[in-house]
């Protein structure tokens, strides 16, 4: 399984196919911090406590002034399938879909590459990289790393 | 009417024929079941005073009060959280009755979900942040191929197979048992077309390593209703009344229907052991007052993951116990006896509530001795039916 921009792909890659995120006005910052190659999270600005999925007020102390903070892009495989049928929408051959626990101690869901799915194992160490979709956008995604 | 405390039951049932092309609107689809379930309790149309349906249901009220000539509608309401859900209808419908608000409360679920559109296919753009749906989270799936629910369920059910080693030849023998009891039913999709766990274990992979093509429910075209009333008024109606003993749904912190990653553990379901603890305390029952249980079966996984949820199971020993035969019509807890989501056909849950009222009056096809309750269990909402 190729890594999406592998720096040995054709001199004019062909256009990605990725469905872009669904951009809401709580979540934007995480999708251009990815547009920028940073992936960061929402924090706190007031007790400080790291939140996930975004949302516009801290469930423990209730304040809406929050921070976006650079995450360390470090995290485990916690699950991980691969879709067979239907194909799903946006990736000549079918992904790795995995939740991924990160460092800083949440979930999300990404794309696990550079690794066949019958090598995968839970627990697994992995690293954030960046995949482009479709218009010009980039979205977090996973590959091994060493521990 | 007045306000005071009212025990609710159920008085009547009705489903149109279960398809794969019903050659007709969902709204007539609502309306025949929705006339089925009236004349089923011997209750007239015009009399229905309170309606209740899914978020996602695509029939309007008021077109479907035109259809049935409803005269005086009190109180509307839709549920969130898609097939999850289900039973949440019949919580609010005896709510309403408890409360005195309503009379005649009809729950409806009708969907050409093969014939005009399929769950099962990817899902891009429509179901992400749409309030209501209870499925906020998706588009966090959407642009890394996680489209369909089975690929939802599969990230977390693999979690819950990892911890108790819980195999696909597992998942396969909960679709053996339910396809056994639709071989026997009538009215199911699979009537007539029981399989083997060999036929299991060579069916294509739909998300591997988690779910074959036989672990997935159907989809379906056909409606489902069902009928709410006070339980002296049931009594004096067409058929035995089934008491709504209790009620209830449960939705703990950071838990959602589908894109459920964000909760602390996902080898267990904290919405199905929330109902359950809610539902036991309210109804003062225990798992073993009931005979029968009817599980939301989107995918097989569910079933055990529920099972042990609501406490027939401690947690891990659900493969097991279906492996002892013991949801076969003979076992300790017959479970989907019309064959489930998987072998009846999927009408969002509510064929499985409709197959435990037929348990409950004792006219289900494949019927369970000596039924004085059964529990129904969408997931995240649960009901316990009794015999009065």
């Amino acid at each position: 399984m190729s890594t999406p921009n592998d720096p040995s792909a054709p001199a004019a890659p062909p256009k990605p196919i990725r469905l872009a995120p669904i951009v809401t006005l709580d979540a934007k910052f995480f999708w251009d911090g990815a547009d920028k190659g940073e992936f960061l999270g929402e924090q706190c600005a007031d007790c400080n406590k790291l939140r996930f999925p975004p949302r516009p007020m801290c469930p423990h102390c209730h304040s809406v002034k929050r921070n976006e903070v650079k995450l360390s892009g470090r995290g485990t495989v916690y699950t991980w399938i691969q879709p067979r049928h239907p194909a799903p929408f946006g990736f000549k051959e079918p992904p790795i879909v995995a939740t991924i626990e990160l460092e800083e101690g949440y979930r999300l869901v990404s794309n696990l590459y550079d690794i066949a799915l019958e090598d995968v194992k839970q627990g697994m160490p992995v690293e954030v990289f960046f995949a482009p979709t479709m218009g010009n956008h980039q979205v977090p995604v996973f590959r091994p790393r060493a521990k | 009417m007045a306000r005071t405390f009212r025990e609710a039951a159920i008085a009547g049932i009705g489903a149109t024929e279960f398809s794969k092309a019903s050659g007709r609107s969902e709204l007539q689809l609502a309306a025949e079941c929705s006339k089925a379930a009236l004349d089923d309790a011997g209750i007239h149309p015009s009399d229905v005073d309170g309606m209740i349906t899914f978020t996602i249901d695509n029939s309007d009220e008021i077109g479907l009060c035109r259809c049935l000539g409803v005269k005086d509608l009190a109180y509307t309401a839709r549920i969130p959280g898609g097939g999850a859900a289900a039973v949440a209808t019949i919580y609010q419908a005896m709510a309403l009755v408890n409360a005195g608000l309503c009379n005649t409360v009809l729950v409806w679920r009708a969907m050409n979900e093969r014939s005009q559109y399929r769950f099962g296919q990817p899902h891009t753009q429509n179901l992400g942040p749409q309030a209501g749906n209870g499925t906020g989270s998706l588009l966090w799936c959407m642009p890394f191929g996680a489209q369909t629910p089975a690929t939802w369920e599969s990230l977390a059910a693999q979690r819950y197979m990892q911890q108790y080693g819980v195999t696909n030849e597992d998942l396969g023998r909960v679709a053996v048992a339910q396809r056994k009891y639709a071989a026997t039913n009538p009215a199911a999709w699979f009537y007539g077309k029981p399989i083997t766990l060999e036929e299991h274990q060579s069916s294509k992979w739909i998300v591997e390593p988690i779910l074959r093509l036989l672990d997935c429910c159907q989809e379906s075209d056909g409606g489902v209703a069902i009928v709410i009333t006070s339980l002296e008024r049931a009594k004096d109606l067409r058929q035995k009344p089934v008491r709504i003993v209790g009620a209830c749904q449960s939705i703990p912190y950071n838990v959602e229907v589908i894109s459920n990653y964000y909760h602390a553990d996902l080898s267990m379901m904290p919405e199905a052991e929330g109902t359950a603890k809610r539902l036991y305390a309210q109804t003062g029952m225990k798992p073993t007052d009931m005979q029968a249980a009817m599980i939301y079966d989107a995918f097989t996984p569910q079933v055990l993951k529920q099972m042990e949820g609501f406490g027939f199971c401690k947690r891990g020993e659900a493969k097991d116990f279906v492996k002892s035969g013991q949801i076969d019509i003979d076992g300790i807890l017959p479970v989907n006896t019309h064959g489930g989501l998987i072998g009846e056909a999927y009408i969002h849950g509510m064929n499985s509530i409709a197959e435990g009222v037929r348990q409950v009056r004792g006219t289900a096809v494949n019927q369970v001795k000596k039924v004085e309750r059964v529990l129904v269990s969408s997931g995240m909402a649960g009901a316990i039916f009794e015999k009065v």
